[in-house]
Order: C-alpha cells, then structure tokens, then sequence
C-alpha cells in the first residue's frame, strides 16, 4: 500500500497535475493582465518549460511563434509574434498571464488560454473542466520565456 | 540556387507549355485554368480576395493536381464509375438505371447545398435519397468510401465551373446559421473557423500553411490519409484539432456550416477532385 501511494505520487508529480498549494484556475488574479504571484507559490523550471513549449500536446508554442532559441526545430509557426526577447519586453507577471489568459492582455487573440477551465463551448469531453497547462506547467513555461533576452 | 530553379521552369513553362507549380503558379489541367484567385463575393465583411486551397499547397501537392494520371483520386472515381453501374436494392436499379450519363450532373456541386421543400439538401442527401427512395437500398454512411466516392465522380462533372451557391431567399436562415457558427469560438483552444482562415490565411501554424478553408476542391484526395475526404469530414477533423467535439457529419450544423463555407467560395473553380496534403 505504500509503495503503491509513491509509485501514484511519482505518476502525479511527472504528469503535473494540480498540487494543493496551487491557484486553481478559477482563483487566479489579473492586475491588467498580469498576474503577479506564481501560481504554485515557486519558480519554474526553464529547461522543463522549454520541452512543454515544443511539446505539439502541451504548449505547443512554437505552432504560433517563431523562437530562435530552438533553431533546431522545424516548423516554426507565424500566427503571434516571434518570441526572441520577450523576456526583455514583459515582465515576469505579464508573461504569466499572458500564458495563463492571453484574452486578459489581447482581448480577441487566436492565442489559446492555457490556464483556464471553464467557459469553453463544446470542448471534447477528456479536455472537459481541464486548463491545457498545470500551475506547475505554466510557471515552467513563464521561466523559460524569461530566458529569452534580446541579442 | 533559387534563380536558377526559377529559370529553368520559366524555360520549361516556354518550351512547352509545361505546367509547373509554385507560389503565382496557374492551375491548369489538359488546357483547362481554373479560376484559383478572384474578388470575394460581395457578402464577404473581411476579406477582399478570394483563393483556393491549391494555391497553399507546396509545389510537389500542387504539381498532383496538374495531370489527372498523376491523380490519386482517379482511382477512387473509377470506382465510383464501376458502382454506377451496379445494381443495388429491391427495386433491381443502379444508377445508370435512371440517369442516362454522370456527365448530365454538370453544374450540381457548383451549386449545392441548396434548399428543397423547405430543407437544406447536400449532394450525400441527394446520393441517398436515391438510394432509399427509388433503389430500396441501404443509405450509404456520410462519409463512407462509397459516398465518398461517389458524390467525388458526381462533383468532378462540375469541374472548371465557377462556385456559385445561392444565399438568399429560403437559403438565407440556413446561410445565417453557418454563418455563426463560422464565427464561434468553440473547444478547449477556443478558436473559431475565422481565427485560422480569415485572419491567418497565408501564415504557417507549425507544419501547416494555412488557407482560407475553401471547399471548391470537395471531395478530395489527401495524401495524409490517402483516401477521399468530404467536406464533413475536414470540418470534423479542424474542429477535433482545436479540442470541440465536432458536429455529426450529415448534421444541420455542418449542413448550415457547408452552405456558408462554399458560398465564401463563390467564383472560384470547383476542381473535383483536388489533392492537398
Ligand atoms: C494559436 C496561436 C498561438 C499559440 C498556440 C500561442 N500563441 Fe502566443 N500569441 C499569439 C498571438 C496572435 C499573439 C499576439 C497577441 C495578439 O493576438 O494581438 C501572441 C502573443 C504572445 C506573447 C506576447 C509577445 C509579444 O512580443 O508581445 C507571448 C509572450 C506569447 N504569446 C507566448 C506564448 C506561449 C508561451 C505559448 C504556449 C504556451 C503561446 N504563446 C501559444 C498566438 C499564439
Ligand atoms: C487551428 C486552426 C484551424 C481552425 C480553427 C480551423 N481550421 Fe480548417 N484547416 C486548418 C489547417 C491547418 C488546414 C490544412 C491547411 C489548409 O488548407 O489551410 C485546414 C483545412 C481546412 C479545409 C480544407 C481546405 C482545402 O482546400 O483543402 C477546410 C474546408 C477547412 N479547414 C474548414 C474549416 C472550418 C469550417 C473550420 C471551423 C469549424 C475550421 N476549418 C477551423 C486549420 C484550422
């Protein structure tokens, strides 16, 4: 039975699904846009926030932005901006909520809210009452893009 | 590198007529240009020019389409020809039973959906209803490989015509309810048609260069799946895409949502059957 509860735990932990301590959707607070505490109470992990950004079933990022910083990988999208620096123009809280509602900062944007669980119209029922990101997913994605520094 | 290429399909293009892909590249098939740019019909808020599918494809899909043997699709229409003249059903009929030549369907796709006794009919509702009614055979599923198949051989006898459904008089409420749902956002991505379409047409969305989602080409052959794909199925597979349970093929949405789409594509050449990636 205890190893079964760690064996779970670690399942959780790797999948990223919502910790306790974290700001559920519904609670999250917008300052024009911004949000300025971190939706799991710590820093993300940039490298971690990297691979969701590229990951086609989680962020997906890179299906909309161009990045320079992933060369490396085809197909970059032309849909938003380019993203090269964005961590010079925003600032941390900006870029979390930017991520987290982008409908918060650019009220009729393509770009999807990835920290949002309500108010969708039809969603597939296995997205139903989902965001497409965890608290700790965003933060990591938000920690990456801080990385992202003009020149 | 570039240039050189450029040359030598000018050179081709010049010394024999050669038909060659590309961005400015002109569809073209046995002589015949199709009509892949126009203005956009007049009840278009946003968006001036009007551009087939084609015209985005990259230059080894759109160079399919140039020769009807380098055509996949054909297969599926031979087919389609054979089903013709199969008998099926009670009443002992096939198709050839009661229509003297596919050739007489000439100026239905350009034209359809349209409105019958008060309902909105698609070329699949009127294979079927052939079927039920006067052969006493089983309807076909929507987007089945016979359908699919068969409302493509249909269709293609439309081929080089200019779109041109009609959106007013009894067609206006069924135009103004694919029109909405045109412009709803819907699933977990929350887009609407218009998000990618209307406003991003021309951009890349990762590995895809986006086109304005026309339906001139339906049905189609998609070397993704390798099989004809209808216009419902494309429209499921978008809205799968941005996490919306889609609507059922056949379904008064998609029905509505087909009317308004072809009609954002009237004066284009329906070019039955297309190839896109
Ligand atoms: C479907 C397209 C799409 C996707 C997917 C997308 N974005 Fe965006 N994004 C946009 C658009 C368009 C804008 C410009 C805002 C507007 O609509 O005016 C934008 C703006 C931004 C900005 C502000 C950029 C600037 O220079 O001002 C940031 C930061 C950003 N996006 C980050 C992300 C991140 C991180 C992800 C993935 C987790 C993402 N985007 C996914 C379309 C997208
Ligand atoms: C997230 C972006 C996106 C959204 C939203 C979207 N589509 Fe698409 N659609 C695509 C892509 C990518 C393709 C393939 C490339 C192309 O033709 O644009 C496509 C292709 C199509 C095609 C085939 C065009 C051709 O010539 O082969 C049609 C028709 C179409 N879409 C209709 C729709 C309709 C109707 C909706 C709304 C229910 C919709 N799409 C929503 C991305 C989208």
């Amino acid at each position: 039975m205890k190893r079964l509860s760690l064996i779970a735990g670690i399942a959780v932990l790797s999948a990223g699904i919502a910790s306790a301590e974290d700001v559920m959707p519904a609670k999250v607070m917008f300052d024009d846009g911004a949000i300025n505490a971190s939706l799991t109470g710590m820093t993300g992990n940039p490298e971690e926030g990297a691979k969701i950004f590229m990951n086609r079933k989680l962020g997906n990022c890179l299906a909309c932005h161009m990045n320079a910083d992933m060369e490396e990988q085809p197909f970059h999208g032309e849909v938003g901006p380019a993203l090269d620096g964005v961590g010079d123009r925003w600032s941390e809280a900006e870029l979390r909520g930017i991520v987290s509602n982008s409908k918060e900062m650019f009220p009729d944007t393509i770009m999807p809210s990835f920290y949002r669980d309500t108010g969708f119209t039809r969603s597939l029922e296995k997205f139903e009452g989902k965001s497409i990101l965890s608290a700790q997913q965003v933060e990591d994605v938000v920690a990456y893009l801080l990385t992202l520094k003009e020149s | 590198m570039r240039t050189l290429l450029a040359s030598v399909g000018i050179a081709a293009l010049a010394l024999s007529g050669a038909a060659s892909a590309g961005e400015d590249a002109v569809l073209s098939v046995d002589g015949e240009v199709f009509v892949t740019e126009a203005a956009a019909p007049d009840h278009l808020e946003n968006v001036d020019t009007i551009y087939s599918g084609w015209v985005f494809r990259t230059d080894e899909t759109q160079e399919l389409q140039l020769d009807d043997f380098d055509n996949p699709s054909f297969i599926f229409l031979d087919q389609a020809l054979d089903t013709w003249e199969t008998v099926d059903g009670s009443e002992g009929k096939s198709c050839a039973s009661c229509h003297d030549d596919v050739e007489d369907f000439a100026g239905l796709k350009s034209t359809l959906p349209r409105v019958e006794n008060g309902e909105l009919v698609t070329l699949t509702n009127l294979v079927n209803e052939c079927r039920t009614e006067r052969m006493g055979a089983e309807a076909w599923k929507y987007s089945g490989a016979d359908m699919s198949a068969m409302t493509a051989l249909i269709a293609h006898q439309s081929r080089g015509m200019a779109m041109s459904v009609a959106i007013d008089g009894d067609a206006a409420p069924f135009f103004e309810k694919g029109k909405e749902l045109y412009y709803t956002r819907v699933g977990q991505l929350d887009m609407a048609c218009a998000n990618c379409h209307e406003d991003n047409y021309g951009n890349m969305i990762r590995a895809d260069h986006l086109s304005q989602g026309q339906t001139n080409g339906f049905p189609l052959y998609r070397l993704k799946n390798a099989k004809i794909n209808t216009t419902h199925g494309r429209f499921k597979g978008c809205m799968s895409n941005i996490r919306a349970t889609p609507f059922k093929e056949g379904s008064p949405e998609f029905k509505a949502l087909e009317l308004y789409v072809a009609s954002r594509g009237n004066g284009l050449s329906v070019e039955t059957p297309a190839v896109r990636n």
